[in-house]
């Protein structure tokens, strides 16, 4: 097992477009966020926040949903389409534990970057960190769990690699949009901001957006994130096929 | 000698169409069993009943007295495989992948030592996206091999080699049986079937036609050469 995540690893890495997506791409969105006037004034629409600060858990759910709807369904499609989870099926490991060592190759990667755009947003912008800590890495967690199981399904939607890629993107950025990527959720019409909360990316937003304000993230956003983990993942193994 | 796989009646179809309809074999210990037929003719269905990838309809399968669904994972263990189109990775190079398949069993063999007998020393640090057809189908038997397994199940053994690389390959699988390993070797190339199998089924139309020597075959058809006596058995004008 522990060769075999360091060989997915190694892939992982070797393949750029993950930690690219992943990691980068949301670090660079905050440093240009973080570059603008605009972002930085405090405001009253927002509690006396600024949008930057707002903005901080919206990139972290961002990074979650880059690696679990962008980054691993078209890995693991391409693995069945290449017959790669084929051929494991005949070895004593299964396959498996390739889905699982993929997920711990994730679940690393999303934990460098939601560290990196914690800290970077503190140190080079000056965004204060979440002040309810423990409220905000259950809700990381949750929403890497619901956000996974959604990614998992999308793999087992799609017929092979291509195919993943597209449904993911297709998945992907209609939930980054109700996450508020666009438009902040407390500025969102009143319907918009209900679909949003419904999702797992509005949800996850809400209650990071919670714990940075030092409130203890309400209940039902984590309900929402738990039941979107749980539903995504039964239909996923219902429909998932090796081959 | 003691039967390691036995085969009855085995019949999968996909839909409506009948993949493999009655097909039965026994193979005994040690022996390079071949697996002959045309394209479509049932072989890769066969076989993959045999490493339990899929279940068959009907029919009772045997591998070193197990059943390749229910005792699955014991059997992986036992059984090393090369698959029809089954890849890798196109970045996982070649040693990583040796050693990878290697983590996977408790006694494996020597990945350098395999890799050197099938003509890719020196290529380890080559990814598998640039590694030749040859190469790959190179790379797959020496996965196969790498678990030291008690059975070999080959589908394809020599396809897209060059004579040369054709002929090490055969001379390895002949080190490997005498070793004492079984070998299950599907192909439709009769050179090779003729070279290496002690003992051969064809299949046509998922049924065996006629199991037996290659010399029995080639008598039992009245041909000069097994490849006559091959089209000869499986001719069908339709």
């Amino acid at each position: 097992m522990t060769t075999l995540t360091l060989t997915e690893l190694k892939l992982f890495l070797r393949e750029k477009s993950g930690p690219a997506f992943g990691v980068g791409l949301p670090l660079l969105l905050l440093i240009i966020f973080g570059n603008l006037p605009f972002y930085n004034e405090r405001r009253t629409d927002l509690g006396g926040l600024t949008l930057l600060d707002t903005y901080v858990p919206i990139l972290v759910a961002f990074a979650l949903g880059m690696l679990a709807l962008n980054v691993l369904p078209p890995v693991l499609a391409g693995y069945r389409e290449k017959g790669v989870l084929r051929r494991l099926r005949t070895t004593p490991v299964g396959p498996v534990r390739v889905l699982a060592a993929q997920l711990i190759v994730m679940l690393l990667t999303a934990a460098v970057a939601v560290a990196t755009l914690l800290l970077v947003a503190r140190f080079a912008f000056g965004v204060v960190l979440p002040r309810q800590m423990a409220g905000f890495l259950l809700t990381t967690l949750l929403a890497a769990l619901a956000l996974t199981a959604v990614g998992l399904l999308v793999t087992a939607a799609a017929p092979g690699g291509r195919a993943a890629n597209a449904l993911g993107a297709v998945v992907f950025y209609p939930l980054v949009f109700l996450g508020g990527l666009f438009l902040p959720i407390p500025v969102m019409p009143a319907m918009l901001r209900h679909i949003s909360q419904a999702t797992p990316m509005g949800a996850a937003v809400t209650a990071m957006q919670d714990a940075t304000n030092g409130r203890w993230p309400h209940w039902l956003a984590l309900v929402t994130l738990l039941a979107w983990a749980a539903g995504a993942a039964v239909a996923a193994a219902r429909l998932f096929r090796w081959e | 000698m003691s039967a390691v796989i036995e085969v009855e009646n085995l019949r999968k179809s996909y839909g409506g169409t009948v993949a493999v309809d009655d097909v039965s074999f026994t193979v005994a210990q040690g022996e390079i069993f071949g697996i002959l037929g045309r394209n479509g003719a049932g072989k890769t269905t066969t076989v993959e009943c045999l490493v339990g990838l899929r279940a068959p309809d009907r029919g009772r399968i045997r591998v070193l007295g197990r059943d390749p669904m229910r005792d699955h994972a014991e059997l992986t263990r036992w059984v090393g495989v090369q698959l029809q189109d089954s890849r890798l990775p196109e970045r996982l190079r070649v040693g990583e992948a040796m050693r990878l398949y290697q983590s996977f069993y408790s006694d494996p063999a020597d990945p350098e030592e395999l890799l050197a007998q099938l003509g890719l020393a020196g290529r380890e640090r080559t990814p598998y996206g640039r590694l030749s057809g040859g190469q790959r189908q190179r790379l797959a038997i020496a996965l196969a091999l790498v678990g030291r397994p008690r059975i070999a199940v080959l589908d394809e053994l020599t396809t897209g080699l060059d004579p040369h690389a054709r002929r090490d390959t055969w001379e390895l699988i002949a080190g490997v049986r005498a070793a004492g390993v079984t070998i299950v070797l599907v192909t439709h190339f009769m050179p090779e079937a003729e070279r290496l199998c002690d003992r051969i089924a064809v299949i046509d139309a998922g049924r065996v036609l006629v199991t037996g020597t290659p010399a029995e075959l080639i008598e039992h058809a009245g041909r000069p050469t097994l490849e006559d006596a091959f089209v000869a058995l499986t001719g069908r004008t339709s």
